[in-house]
């Protein structure tokens, strides 16, 4: 391990702010790029099922 | 083989093949993506002259790859869909184009963040930086053009010219570094060469490599059902999907 306590690890040497801006935004887009399409398929389902209703119940 | 070509072609048997393959990838990603992470982080050497701000490079380099080898797929998904009219083509493209940028933007604003400590600025007109720049706004511009067009066969045909014009500036992205000697330092890497560093620091960012391209692949799988599911929602087997889907 290169870091001898959880104070340095945080501060990296004095580029903290850089490193962790640049895991933060990483990770904040990976979750999203992940979670979105999850959340679209669930309502792709839902109004395609709908429609399938009213079209059942019409005919 | 034209069974096959014929059969890759369809949505449906796309649909059905990326679901055995998806928990494969989305898995296999968060595990690599976590242990290069923890490894980068935590455990590589410090660089002897950046400091920490190098640890940087294991989601800068990552990214980068990604944002030209999506750009790469799109292009030849356009070859195909172009010459044989492959449907799937058009749905990746559709898919894949949001993710190109994302990762685009994701390589621009954590080298721009690592310039900082680095160069003393967040952004100069290096060529590597422009030309990256430019494939930004080349993802924009395809993204823009398939919204523009409402008929979705003359969508694909734009877009597929678009993309393949702009495929110019992929080899511009790869040798800008040595054919103008700017601030963007040369590529660590080359397959035919020994990385210039040693193995505890290339180790982990060839583990986060393979995690972000399975992540992609991952991502990209669910988009493009999602794209199957929206554009063949006239079929009986969607009709059938979707039923059996949201009874459960």
């Amino acid at each position: 391990m290169s870091f001898n306590s959880v104070a340095e690890f945080f501060a990296m040497g004095g580029h903290g702010l850089y490193v962790w801006l640049c895991y933060g935004v990483t990770l904040l887009a990976l979750v999203l790029s992940f979670v979105l399409p999850g959340m679209r398929r669930r309502q792709l389902i839902r109004e395609q099922a709908q429609r399938l209703r009213r079209e059942e119940a019409g005919l | 083989m034209k069974v096959w070509f014929y059969r890759l072609g369809s949505p449906k048997w796309f649909y059905e093949i990326s679901e055995r393959w998806l928990p494969w990838l989305a898995w296999s990603s968060l595990l690599l993506i976590a242990v290069g992470t923890v490894w980068g982080l935590l455990f590589a050497p410090a660089d002897y002259q950046q400091g920490n701000s190098f640890r940087i490079m294991y989601i800068h380099v990552p990214a980068a790859f990604l944002a030209q080898s999506c750009y790469m797929m799109m292009a030849v998904a356009a070859v195909i869909s172009l010459v044989w009219k492959m449907k799937l083509c058009d749905l990746v493209i559709v898919a894949a184009a949001p993710l190109g940028a994302a990762f685009t933007f994701l390589a621009l604003f954590t080298g721009a963040v690592w310039g900082k400590p680095t160069w003393g600025t967040w952004w100069v007109w290096d060529a590597r930086l422009t030309a990256m720049l430019i494939l930004l706004f080349l993802y924009f511009g395809v993204i823009a053009l398939q919204h523009a067009i409402q008929d979705k066969v003359a969508s694909a045909r734009a877009t597929a010219v678009l993309i393949l014009v702009g495929v110019v500036n992929i080899p511009i992205i790869k040798y800008s570094v040595d054919w103008w000697n700017t601030l963007h330092q040369p590529a660590s890497f080359k397959l035919t060469e020994k990385p210039a560093m040693p193995a505890e620091m290339w180790l982990p960012l060839l583990v986060m490599v393979l995690g972000f391209y399975c992540f992609f692949a991952a991502v990209l799988f669910m988009r493009t059902r999602n794209e199957i599911l929206d554009r063949e929602r006239r079929t009986q087997w969607v009709r059938e999907l979707v039923k059996k889907v949201s009874s459960r």
